[in-house]
This record gives structure tokens, C-alpha cells and sequence, in this order.
């Protein structure tokens, strides 16, 4: 289910908190979920409030927000749910009953936190972060790794896979978006 | 006390072909004898999510009323969706609690502070627009119509004797027939 592992360091580069809310609005994402993650702060959860649409729900733990995003899914509504990877980790229970088992397309968004820019989650120095692929991978769940700029492309693709499949998906974000 | 399937066959009788009804654990397998319909939300994915998935049915269907049977051991597992309800403010969720003091569908142990939790108290504090209590089976009767057309969120405790043994067939929550069901039932309405 690996779809977005990079072999090798890549260099430094960009990545636009603006480019990754462009990619929201145009996978037609109604409803943006999440607890607040510092990878991910200012450069997105930031401007997502500062607008009306997507319309931002805060919710209080993250397991919340699969459900909400399943709700949603049944009505025809599209949502991402924004989160850090601990926020992943103290949902694997609901993601594992409502995203996979029962096949409903949740799109998580996570924040790799303390992940070094450039470095592979895999090869991260952080037990938090070094573990999270492969327990994707246990779980049979598609990733992608969002790390700079040209990355950013693979959002909408991503998503709409997701919906077209009926699956879950997680997009990694590898560093903190500039605002 | 109220016994659990009375007062869920008052429920029934106020509930309508257009709503949608997410009922939990000993609730579902009652609820879906007493009111067996494709529009009845079973499949909840883990325990203590119903509220959560009610929330997303209720933002996403503003035009139908959603109904959670939630239960007390459930909603002790998802505090916080009462405040992020509550936030949100759906004025077409109606949020029930099936308090019995146990885990009814996991060997009946009491929850934790059986004697002293208060989910009428946790409701109000987080902000639901309305809250209700009841205990006796004739004021809920007498009261649930009106309920039911106050402007949501609206929270309503219910104090339930524990129920019997019940067949627990879960396949009846989670099968892949009762999410097509639903899928269909709420595209097609």
C-alpha cells in the first residue's frame, strides 16, 4: 500500500500552506475536521479559519473526527481531517472499524510532528514519526508524502481516489507549510 | 426507571419515515426489532463514535432530523463530542442517552461513577440548546412529541432499568447489507 516513500534525502525546498489550500478547494473538500497540529498551524489550519469555505469544525479528540467525516461521507459530502500523527496514532481504532473495514473514504491530513525536513518519516530520528508508514502499511491504508512544493500535486489525486475507491487515505505532511 | 423497550416504543412512534436514527449497542438490537428501517444508522465502527458520526449525518442532511440512542458507557468514551456539538449547534440533532449504569453488551459491569455521573449536567455545561431528564414513562410520553420539534441540539437522559439477555448478532449492526442499505435508503430519499 506504499505509495509515497522516497528512497533517498531529498534536498530542502518549499512547501505553501496557500498551494495545499488550493488543492483543498478544488477536491470540492466541504468540510475541513481538526484538533489543532504545530506542523501545520500557521501555514494551514490558519488560513483554512480565516475562511468560510472549507468550513472548519474543531473538534476535541481525534477519533471524533472519523466519525464525522463518515457521517459526512454517507451524505455526499466531501471533508479532510486535520490532525499530528499522535492524533493518528489515538485513532487507529476508529480508522481501522470505520475507515477500513467498513471501506468509507476518510482523507486525513497529518502533521509529521518533529519530522526532519527532508528526511524520509521513515528514516526520522523520532520513534513517532519512523513508525507511522508502517503501521499504514499494517493496516493496508494509502499515504502519500507531502514534503515540498511538487509534492503538493498529488492532493487532489489523492483524494479523489479516495472518494472514486471508497478507501481511506493519509497525507503526510512532512514539514511546516510557510503561510 | 423506565424499562428500555417501552420507552424506545414511544420513541418509535414519533419517529418518521425521514428520519435518521443511530442507535448503540443494547439500543440497536432493540431498536431495530421495534423499528426495523433502512434509515436506522448501525454501523458506528468503534465504540463511543455514534454522536460523532450523528454530527457529520446532521451538517451533511440539514433537512432531516438525526437521532442518536446513545449509551452511557458509549458516551463516557466521547465526552468531547457533546462540546463540539454543541459548537456546531445542528438544530436537527437529538442526542439520547440510554443510561443504564452498565456496560449492558460487555457482561453488565456498572460505569464508572454509575451513582454520581450526571450526562444531563455534561449536556448543559457543554452547551446543548436543550436538555431534558427523564425517569417515569408517562411524562416521556407526554413530552417526547414536543421534544422532538424543539430546535437542536437538544440532549435527552434516560434512565433505563438494565435490560435482559438479549441474541446479539452483529452482523445485523456492521454487515455490509445494513451500510448499502442505509447508503441507498438516504440517496434515494
Amino acid at each position: 500500500m506504499q505509495q509515497g516513500a522516497s528512497a533517498d534525502i531529498r534536498e530542502p525546498e518549499a512547501l505553501r500552506g496557500s498551494s495545499i489550500v488550493a488543492q483543498i478547494r478544488a477536491s470540492r473538500i466541504e468540510f475541513v475536521v481538526s484538533v489543532p497540529d504545530i506542523t501545520t498551524s500557521e501555514g494551514l489550519l490558519r488560513p483554512l479559519s480565516e475562511g468560510t469555505t472549507p468550513r472548519l469544525i474543531r473538534i476535541c479528540k481525534e477519533d471524533e473526527g472519523v466519525g464525522i467525516c463518515a457521517g459526512l461521507a454517507y451524505t455526499g459530502r466531501r471533508s479532510l481531517l486535520l490532525i499530528q500523527q499522535t492524533g493518528l496514532l489515538d485513532s487507529i481504532n476508529a480508522v481501522r472499524g470505520v475507515a477500513v473495514e467498513y471501506g468509507l473514504p476518510i482523507c486525513m491530513m497529518v502533521g509529521l510532528l518533529e519530522k526532519e525536513p527532508s528526511v524520509p518519516p521513515t528514516q526520522s530520528r523520532r520513534y513517532g514519526v519512523r513508525i507511522i508508514e508502517p503501521i499504514l502499511d499494517a493496516m493496508g491504508v494509502d499515504y502519500h508524502e507531502i514534503e515540498g512544493d511538487v509534492d503538493v500535486a498529488k492532493i487532489g489525486p489523492a483524494i479523489d481516489d479516495a472518494y472514486a475507491k471508497s478507501r481511506p487515505v493519509v497525507l503526510l505532511i512532512g514539514r511546516r507549510p510557510l503561510g | 426507571m423506565m424499562k428500555r423497550d417501552d420507552c424506545l416504543k414511544v420513541l418509535a412512534r414519533h419517529v418518521t419515515d425521514l428520519d435518521i436514527v443511530l442507535p448503540v449497542y443494547s439500543a440497536a438490537f432493540a431498536w431495530i426489532d421495534i423499528r426495523p428501517h433502512p434509515l436506522n444508522y448501525l454501523s458506528h465502527g468503534a465504540m463511543g463514535l455514534a454522536s460523532s458520526h450523528a454530527l457529520g449525518l446532521a451538517l451533511g442532511r440539514p433537512d432531516r432530523r438525526v437521532i442518536v440512542l446513545d449509551g452511557d458507557g458509549s458516551l463516557l468514551m466521547n465526552l468531547g463530542s457533546l462540546v463540539t456539538i454543541a459548537a456546531e449547534a445542528p438544530p436537527n440533532l437529538y442526542h439520547f442517552v440510554c443510561q443504564n449504569g452498565t456496560y449492558e453488551a460487555n457482561g453488565g459491569h456498572p460505569i464508572p461513577g454509575r451513582d454520581r455521573v450526571d450526562f444531563a449536567g455534561f449536556a448543559r455545561s457543554a452547551g446543548y440548546r436543550t436538555v431534558h431528564e427523564f425517569s417515569d414513562l408517562t411524562i416521556f410520553e407526554q413530552q417526547i412529541g414536543p421534544l422532538l420539534s424543539e430546535t437542536g441540539p437538544v440532549f435527552a437522559d434516560l434512565k433505563l432499568a438494565s435490560g435482559g439477555p438479549q441474541e446479539r448478532d452483529y452482523t445485523r449492526l456492521h454487515g455490509l447489507h445494513v451500510r448499502r442499505a442505509f447508503r441507498e435508503a438516504l440517496a434515494a430519499s
